[in-house]
């Protein structure tokens, strides 16, 4: 069938494009979009010419859910609510889909949300209940990141978990903290940032610091990097110096450049590094039966969503990405009318 | 009930150059028609799809839906009528008898040759019509309009701000639509070159829906060539 997908052609510019879709399995309305770092990164075309070069024309958006229009399946229900998963798999692997070299992703390899409808495979949606708060679900695909390094981190750890650090007080930092504090109820979460106006929002952690300012003998035993960037380094050093022996580093935070990192101190302290990345079905359907069992979630969660810009055209989309550059907090919504 | 009416009755006499009427060119790798009814027939807001079809033409519809949307049985074929007019009449005689009108049946009509319509404009209709009574799908006039009674020389330069292109679909209140056509008169429907203009020959309200820039009308050789040079660009 015929399908509307709205593209980056090249930064800052979107145009409407025609694809066709089979109908071989579900299609899906998009209701509520998130953008994310790694989209503005394409649309400021902040990556490097020769991705750009490579992957556009592109949708963007890999955070989003949207209501079921059609399943030849007869799995879903016409207008039932569910979460889209941006990873797709093309076929089995050793390892987990979300790091497999086979997986395509949305908004990365091929097209993103930003479309009149989207063609799924059943496995690649999960139902979310109607009274879901649509803005907060719309970026469950980045909780369920959190989410997944959680889980790993969980399967790894050998060593006592009553001190859990956060490094970065932004989005993921937010939310990983969040769900530590849920799953881990009786361990300290301390949290370690630079802006105070975004520390004073963890009103749920036990302790928050700013990075320049750290008691000298504070130490946690497991460490959550949500830095990323020009500051991962800095992060990652401070993590290397206050973790106890045989911590677990969890790394999130993107970057750039090549990162230096104190190996002596590693092998001193037998420290784990475990790289997180992306999520898969089970993150996600993990991540909607938590909301599920914990509603109390979505009050904190709420205090992510800084801009709700409703997306009748193109230029709204692009106001919608300048307004979400200028935020330095938050996630914004897209309302996706479009 | 919500009934769709895809309205292929025309012969394509625009098109030139070819006997085929152009809902059944190929766009892509099927026929112009197929693609347009698709976006109905997905939609499980509607519950009839009814296509109306030259009478020379049905056997063939008949087969490209069996190949192309096997075993379906939402989508009706009707007989089109001379005129636009009379096409439309034809699709609500047959609600009419078939299943009868109530006062909350709604009726999205839509060009056959229009099969870039998006699941948004169908669903935005469906939302207008119920609320309004009647809607139009429209982009805002981007040439300026320029009215000319002889074809010769300027007569006025209207406003452009006020001026929008005209699309499809054209929802309806059914009953409201039926009371309407059967009141005019036979010099009113001499000068009807549109539904809507029904409800505003009647001062009755017409609700305006935001059209796309993409839902072109495959009128011209042209239009088709662009469709699928865009069609062709997106597969590579």
């Amino acid at each position: 069938m015929i399908n509307i997908v709205y593209k980056l052609i090249s930064p800052k510019f979107f145009e409407e494009a025609i694809d066709e879709i089979e109908l071989d399995e579900v299609v899906v309305r998009p209701t509520y979009l998130s953008i994310c770092k790694a989209d503005q990164r394409y649309y400021q075309g902040s990556r490097p010419a020769e991705i750009l070069e490579e992957k556009l024309p592109m949708a963007l958006i890999h955070e989003g859910i949207g209501e079921v229009v059609f399943d030849k399946t007869g799995e879903f229900k016409s207008n039932d609510k569910v979460v889209m998963i941006p990873n797709t798999p093309q076929g089995d692997d050793v390892c987990q889909a979300n790091y497999s070299y086979n997986s395509k992703f949305r908004g990365s390899g091929f097209d993103g949300f930003t479309s009149d409808l989207i063609s799924l495979k059943s496995d690649r949606i999960v139902k979310i209940p109607d009274d879901f708060n649509p803005y907060v679900s719309s970026f469950i695909e980045l909780i369920s990141v959190a989410y997944q390094g959680i889980d790993r981190f969980q399967q790894l750890t050998i060593t006592p978990k009553d001190v859990l650090g956060v490094w970065g007080d932004g989005n993921l930092g937010f939310i990983t903290a969040l769900l530590l504090k849920d799953k881990f109820p009786e361990s300290k979460i301390i949290v370690f940032g630079k802006h105070v106006d975004n520390l004073n929002l963890f009103s749920f952690v036990d302790e928050v610091y700013q990075i320049h300012n750290i008691d000298d003998d504070l130490t946690v035993d497991h460490a959550f990097e949500c830095v990323g960037s020009v500051s991962s380094q800095s992060a990652i050093d401070q993590i290397i110096n206050l973790i106890n022996p045989q911590g677990i580093i969890n790394l999130f935070g993107v970057s750039e450049y090549p990162v230096p990192i104190n190996t002596r101190l590693i092998l001193e302290k037998g420290l784990t590094i475990q790289g997180n990345s992306r999520s898969d079905r089970k993150d996600f359907i993990g991540t909607v039966e938590m909301l599920k069992q914990n509603p109390k979630l979505f009050e904190y969660l709420e205090k992510l969503v800084t801009n709700v810009c409703e997306i009748n055209s193109l230029d709204d989309l692009k106001q919608a990405f300048d307004k979400e550059y200028i935020s330095n907090f938050g996630k914004t919504i897209l309302k996706w009318n479009k | 009930m919500i009934f769709a009416a895809i309205l292929a009755g025309g012969m394509g006499s625009r098109m030139g150059g070819t006997d085929t009427p152009k809902q059944f060119l190929t766009l892509g790798n099927k026929p112009v028609i197929i693609h347009t009814i698709e976006k109905f027939v997905i939609n499980e807001n509607i519950d009839k799809t009814i296509v109306l079809i030259p009478k020379n033409f049905i056997n063939h519809t008949k087969d490209l839906i069996n190949q192309y949307i096997p075993n379906n049985e939402d989508i009706i074929l009707v007989e089109g009528g001379k005129t636009r007019n009379d096409t439309l009449m034809n699709s609500i005689n047959y609600i009419e008898k078939n299943f009868g009108i109530d006062n909350d049946s709604i009726i999205l009509t839509h060009d056959s040759v229009r099969p870039f319509v998006t699941h948004r404009i169908i669903k935005d209709n469906i939302d207008a019509a119920k609320k309004y009574g009647a809607c139009d799908t429209v982009i805002p006039a981007t040439d300026t309009i320029v009215e000319s009674i002889n074809g010769e020389t300027i007569e006025s330069i209207p406003v452009r701000d006020y001026y929008y292109q005209g699309q499809t679909p054209q929802s309806f209140n059914i009953r409201k639509l039926f009371n309407l056509i059967t009141s005019l008169t036979e010099a009113e429907t001499n000068i009807l070159t549109d539904a809507c203009k029904i409800f505003t020959l009647k001062d009755e309200h017409v609700h305006l829906v935001e059209g796309e820039v993409t839902n072109i009308k495959i009128t011209y050789p042209y239009d088709l060539k662009l469709a699928n040079t865009i069609l062709d660009d997106n597969h590579d």
